[in-house]
């Protein structure tokens, strides 16, 4: 390793201003000085809008823990846009991600991708993952909720012979179900693993307003490590029943929820006022209205604006606030101080905002 | 980036209300140099006088549609446009430099040496001076954006970046704010007083442009505004370490580290001759090419009355009366960095590099409507109107 870095810094003196890998990357496109890539191996499709892609990454990715997310970069029309995704791969693998049509970059992963195209990746993160040591489990799954559950499942179940898991996964109809086959075989194979898929479309929604309905899915629901990822409705009513009915009192070992969340609403209204937005070390000023994330008024002027989750949890969008104050699009707070690291994908100019960016 | 004293500081805080308990809110104040939003300059220049502020304006909303049209078409298949160039120009360069490594044969050393002109050509002209004036960064990637790229030529990016994008395309050709007529050296407008220093100016020309990477670095540190107090010596002496950092790579690359693995075939003289060629022949070009942009004949300069007051189309009006193009082929444009459409460029600096084309005819046409010049002529002629004028100028202006 310390080689190669003295061979690269050798290199590096021949290739300047470029880096060897700007040269390495003409024969080979995962290489890059700035941003990891990933070659796309394989496409599979799962269900009518969703494919696994499997991907080659290049040197500086991490392996996963089973139920991370990872950034994924892709272009649509020449411009580069990111989101997350969950691996659905099972750690020590070849990582994957499973994605659903929902929205153009999305719909193009699913569309497009092909063996050979080039991803754009951050290393996974993340903390919706197994449980440090074996205790029962159950997972409630929503929709593409299951792809980080899935990555568990696959990690756990066929290599871990005390390993007990409950699986609820309700999908609008069976064919919109995301690995029911797989999940079936192995359900069939492994006795400690169960299965129920719970179609809406025949049954409507899953009932979380008293503990009934999970008392008929799952009687022991109680004393399991409770795994939950899907739309929002679905993991605050998984919430609320937990905080009522889950025996407090009970040892913490049991009755645990933890969840992942997809999306977050912006509330706070519309028809705010912006302002002037001062991108200042990039020497960019763009006004922006009221109700329009800073991270996309900086993407849209050109600016390299870091980010990640677009949801307000990863703080990969970190910039410090030089001037002016900022609108938290989630609650409507209106704050900001100098110098204060401010989550661009969440907040809106609220007048003339000066960012160190 | 250096002198840039206009952004607000938010160390003092310029407290205009405490919200929310003990935060301080930072004063935001606007930035000088924005256009007026009507109106027209003191003076308006002599080649658009015949215009009212109101064809002014209308004239400034029909370019405006020009840009918005390819800001519109914008996408994929320009994309994959500057990365082609990359991969050529990089192509071009790993071959040039691996035929220098044997060029103790007279074929490999002509070989490497024409290559590796016209990479290091493409390099600046069409990937790092587009580059660094953002034309890419709609892409939003970091491999190819104007704060991450560094180009194969001495002077820093970013020092670049403040004299020629900040200054040179806001001032353009305002003589006492652009800097770039005659870069403190040469004498390239009758307005500027004549000394007998002056007499020199064909001389410094010809000496200038084998060496020309080396003059813009000098030019960049802004040495001027330094001795006339409007730079910090901290700012400059951090500009001068940058130059040297960047210098030294440069030089190692070029002059110590490429001849010395060509030793290995007993080609390391012949490779460190080669390389120098090759800076030349780029500089000489890059020279001829950057002196066609704002000086041959039909490129009015300015005072800075007409700028004062300017508004979005006097602003225009001023960039397509004091830029020249250069007429040719398309291999011509490609090899110009498409400074050849230095008109359409200085319009819309910030438009990606192989769009200008198409827009010239546009752009052409509108300055007929309008009745104002747009020069253009083939590369031999605009060459030898701009050293006419550097020959006429070293005179001293003819008594009345």
């Amino acid at each position: 390793m310390i080689r190669l870095r003295k061979l690269a810094r050798a290199a590096s003196l021949l290739t300047t201003p470029l880096a060897p890998e700007d040269i390495l990357s003409l024969f080979n496109p995962v290489f890059s000085a700035r941003q990891l890539r990933g070659v796309v191996t394989r496409v599979v499709p799962e269900t009518a809008d969703s494919a696994t892609i499997f991907f080659r990454p290049g040197r500086g990715w991490q392996a996963h823990r089973a139920g991370q997310w990872a950034r994924i970069g892709v272009e649509l029309n020449g411009v580069r846009h990111w989101r997350s995704y969950s691996l659905s791969a099972p750690a020590g693998e070849d990582p994957a991600i499973t994605v659903t049509d929902m929205g153009a970059v999305s719909g193009t992963l699913v569309r497009t991708t092909k063996p050979g195209d080039v991803l754009f990746l951050a290393p996974p993160q993340g903390d919706f993952v197994l449980p440090e040591h074996p205790r029962p489990l159950l997972m409630l799954t929503a929709g593409s909720g299951i792809t980080p559950v899935m990555s568990m499942v696959r990690t756990l179940v066929p290599h871990r012979p005390d390993a007990d898991v409950v699986l609820i996964h309700t999908a609008r109809t069976a064919a919109d179900a995301i690995f029911r086959e797989e999940l079936a075989e192995l359900a069939d194979q492994f006795p400690n693993f169960k299965v129920t898929h719970w179609f809406t479309g025949e049954r409507g929604r899953l009932d979380f307003s008293s503990a009934a309905g999970l008392d008929a899915l799952c009687p022991d629901w109680r004393d399991r490590a409770a795994y939950a990822c899907g739309p929002e409705g679905f993991l605050d009513a998984a919430e609320a029943l937990w905080e009522s009915e889950a025996a407090p009192g009970t040892s913490d070992t049991a009755a645990t929820l933890t969840i992942e969340r997809f999306s977050t609403s912006l509330a706070g209204g519309e028809g705010h006022d912006g302002g002037l937005v001062t991108f200042e070390a990039s020497d960019r000023e763009v006004e922006a209205d009221g109700d329009t994330p800073l991270l996309d008024v900086g993407e849209d002027a050109g600016v390299l604006m870091p980010s990640g989750c677009r949801m307000g949890i990863c703080h990969s969008c970190l910039i410090p606030l030089r001037a002016g104050q900022i609108r938290d699009l989630r609650t409507g707070e209106v704050h900001g101080e100098p110098g204060q690291l401010i989550q661009t994908c969440v907040s809106a100019a609220a007048g003339p905002v000066n960012l160190d960016l | 980036m250096t002198t840039l004293t206009d952004k607000p500081d938010t160390a003092e805080g310029g407290s205009t209300g405490a919200q929310s308990g003990s935060a301080v809110v930072a004063a935001v104040k606007k930035r000088p140099g924005a256009l007026a939003e009507t109106g027209s300059p003191l003076l308006r220049p002599p080649a658009a006088a015949h215009l009212s502020d109101e064809q002014v304006a209308e004239l400034g909303r029909e370019l405006d549609a020009i840009k918005d049209d390819i800001l519109a078409k914008r996408g994929s298949s320009d994309a994959a446009y500057i990365r082609r160039m990359i991969k050529i120009q990089r192509g071009l360069e790993i071959s040039g430099r691996a035929a220098l490594l044997v060029s103790k044969n007279k074929a490999a050393w002509v070989t490497g040496t024409t290559l590796l002109s016209f990479a290091k050509i493409l390099e600046n002209m069409e990937l790092g001076h587009n580059i660094l004036h953002g034309q890419w960064d709609w892409m939003r990637d970091p491999d190819i954006h104007s704060t991450t790229w560094e180009w194969d030529f001495v002077t820093p990016a970013r020092s670049w970046q403040h004299t020629h994008n900040d200054l040179h395309h806001r001032w353009t050709n305002v003589v006492g704010k652009d800097n770039d007529i005659g870069y403190n050296l040469l004498r390239m407008d009758p307005q500027q007083e004549w000394k007998p220093f002056n007499l020199g100016n064909p001389l410094y020309n010809a000496l200038l442009a084998p060496v020309f990477e080396w003059g813009i670095a000098v030019y960049d540190l802004e040495l001027v505004d330094y001795r006339e107090g409007r730079k910090s010596k901290e700012a400059l002496v951090k500009d001068l370490k940058a130059l040297g950092r960047k210098a030294l790579k440069q030089f190692t690359k070029d002059y110590a580290a490429t001849p010395a693995v060509a030793m290995l075939t007993g080609s390391g003289k012949q490779a460190l001759y080669g390389t120098l060629t090759a800076n030349a022949v780029r500089n000489v070009w890059a020279h001829a090419v950057i002196f066609c942009g704002h000086f041959p004949d039909g490129t009015d300069t300015f005072t800075e009355e007409m700028v004062d007051g300017e508004t979005r189309g006097d602003w225009y009006v001023r960039q397509m009366i004091g830029s020249a193009n250069i007429s040719g082929s398309k291999f011509m444009h490609l090899m110009t960095g498409n400074l050849s459409h230095q008109i359409e460029h200085h319009l819309f600096p910030d438009l990606p590099s192989n769009r200008y084309a198409e827009v010239a005819p546009k752009v052409q046409e509108i300055c007929r409507r309008y009745g104002l010049p747009y020069t253009t002529g083939p590369i031999w002629k605009q060459v030898g109107s701009t050293w006419a004028k550097i020959f006429r100028l070293a005179l001293p202006p003819k008594k009345a």
